[in-house]
């Protein structure tokens, strides 16, 4: 049994159909990118699989457990925790209450004292410490995206999704994000994510999946799908495929 | 320390507000339950809709309900009875309403609650006017306007202990939560549409026994009465004017406001409806937020200032441009 197994999955936007029939698996403990050109409909699958959108058709199940159907807090509650493509914060609330709100309401209880405890520990997982006192939208565009992160680590996930999420860092802050995603990696949570940094994806993902046009392109280890010659046709285009 | 001398405050001014009539003639106390009535509407009506900013114009329609639900009953039950009868019906409407219509977001929210008020009133109108017969209907109770008065001021009471506790627990922040970001709510593990419900039924529940408890003071309820449009937007302006996110903000708005509105009624009964237009957009144009936000906006901008000039440093925005010019 698969640890994420995306079947026959679409989804169809009135006429427009967004994602066609996709399907893939990850196995537990993986990091795998999910490429394609802007359209492709890689978001619209994360989305499907966060349970922000409910699919047209297909299925998903994490670890045996169908999760197309329910509801985003209880797909949460089953262990899949997502950032988003732009940082979404909670405004009125500091930078802690962030975090304090996915640690109080996931699966489980916590008493309010143990969470203000993982909620500090959070915060300087992500090099956020000492600044849960800040209102969240005080911080910059940076260290709002690490406490986004530390709001989806919260969660304690078993799947966590990232959606361009170091996408506008500069060389040294993507090597810290490199770093950080492979730790995560290191303790045990699976990861699927959306990017457009190369560099990123090569140091990280020894498995790739492509799409493009709401369709699946390729599937395999990360270089060959980057050589691949349909790959390069969807990204740049036919003179460049024909080089590569 | 805080929380005890704000409690021991709390009891002093319900101690002498229950006192009122002792003192109040029979226009004061009118006046009273008028004015204690908004207070309660506003503070329940904030209840829900002030964190999670879903705009209800709904409030007239389970007020209405109240008050209709004693002019039928009063005479078959005791009052306790009644209210609590009402307060029944109150929360089977509210939960049928809340579960057709908390999905819905923004403006369509606030359209359907406006809909709903006026779909009920012409129901009961129709079934008045082809059932029974008649269309409106005497209230004669055994009690005088000080338990009317009581009754209200226990429920106020009741409301603000509610939303104390509320803001100080896990449901606060949930709908702190659902108010800034819904989607990153319930991707947090909130499942948002209970906590919705749940709120909106509360709220729901107090605003119908509002309208239960004050019906004897109209004696003759008719449709146009008890669901008259305007209670929905006085409650609606009264709690964005003292501040919606706020414990006290729905009080400080509708004290002020509900003593202006009797005055102007009294005196200018041709063009109240004017005034009270102008006073809505005005209120939304210079408080936003409510007078509550903006008083301590004013007071965090004095601090800074004084802090400022005690430290012998220029303002902020001096600093920012003799920067720029230091750049150039």
């Amino acid at each position: 049994m698969a640890f994420l197994e995306i079947s026959d999955l679409s989804k169809r936007f009135g006429g427009l159909t967004a994602v066609n029939h996709v399907s893939f698996e990850l196995a537990q403990g993986e990091v795998v990118a999910l490429l394609g050109p802007n359209g492709s409909g890689k978001t619209t699958v994360l989305n499907m699989i966060s349970g922000l959108l409910p699919v047209s058709g297909g299925s998903i199940t994490l670890q045996g457990k169908r999760l197309s159907g329910l509801p985003a807090h209880r797909i949460a509650h089953a262990g899949v925790a997502r950032t988003f493509q732009l940082v979404r914060v909670l405004p009125s609330l500091t930078v802690s209450e962030n975090i304090l709100a996915a640690i109080l309401f996931r699966a489980g209880h916590t008493s309010e004292q143990e969470a203000r405890i993982e909620a500090a520990d959070l915060l300087a997982a992500v090099g956020l410490e000492g600044r849960g006192g800040e209102k969240a939208t005080d911080l910059t565009y940076i260290d709002q995206k690490r406490m986004e992160l530390a709001r989806a680590l919260a969660s304690r996930p078993k799947l966590l999704l990232l959606d361009e999420w170091l996408a506008g860092l500069n060389p040294s802050e993507l090597r810290i994000g490199i770093d950080l995603i492979a730790k995560l990696n290191a303790r045990g949570i699976t990861i699927l994510l959306v990017e457009h940094v190369m560099d990123a994806v090569r140091a990280l993902c020894p498995r790739a999946v492509v799409m493009n046009a709401g369709s699946k392109l390729a599937d395999g280890p990360t270089a060959d799908v980057l050589r691949d010659p349909e790959v390069v046709r969807a990204y740049l285009g036919e003179p460049h495929a024909a080089v590569a | 320390m805080k929380t005890i001398l704000g409690l021991a405050a709390a009891a002093i001014a319900f101690a002498g507000l229950a006192a009122a009539p002792l003192y109040l003639g029979t226009y004061g106390i009118g006046l009273m339950i008028g004015l204690i009535g908004y207070v309660t509407l506003a503070s329940a009506w904030a209840l829900f809709s002030g964190p999670t900013r879903f705009v209800s114009l709904a409030t007239v329609a389970f007020f209405g309900i109240g008050a209709y639900t004693v002019s039928v009953f009063y005479e078959s039950f005791p009052p306790l009875v009644v209210l609590g009868l009402a307060a029944l019906i109150g929360l089977g409407v509210s939960l049928l309403v809340g579960l057709a219509t908390l999905r819905l977001a923004g403006v369509y929210f606030v359209i359907f609650t406006f809909g709903l008020a006026e779909l009920i009133r012409q129901l009961v109108t129709w079934y008045e006017v082809n059932i029974t017969g008649t269309l409106g209907r005497y209230l004669f109770v055994s009690y005088g306007p000080e338990v009317v008065y009581w009754q209200l001021l226990v429920l106020c009471a009741v409301t603000f202990g509610i939303g104390y506790l509320i803001q100080r627990s896990r449901l606060g922040l949930a709908l702190k939560m659902i108010g800034d970001d819904e989607v990153v709510a319930e991707h947090c593990g909130l499942p948002t549409a209970r906590v919705k419900l749940a709120l909106f039924a509360l709220s729901s529940v107090i605003i119908t026994l509002v309208g239960a408890i004050q019906a004897p003071r109209w004696t003759y309820i008719e449709p146009t009465i008890v669901f008259n449009p305007t209670i929905s937007f006085l409650t609606l302006i009264m709690a964005l004017l003292g501040g919606a996110t706020r414990l006290w903000g729905p009080a400080v708005g509708a004290v002020p406001l509900f003593l202006l509105f009797e005055w102007l009624s009294a005196n200018f009964p041709d063009h109240y409806s004017i005034i009270l237009g102008l006073l809505f957009m005005a209120i939304v144009f210079v408080l936003p937020r409510g007078v509550l936000d903006f008083l301590e906006g004013l007071t965090a901008r004095m601090k800074s200032e004084r802090s400022r000039q005690a430290a012998g440093t220029a303002p902020e925005h001096g600093k920012g441009r003799l920067a720029e010019g230091e750049a150039k």
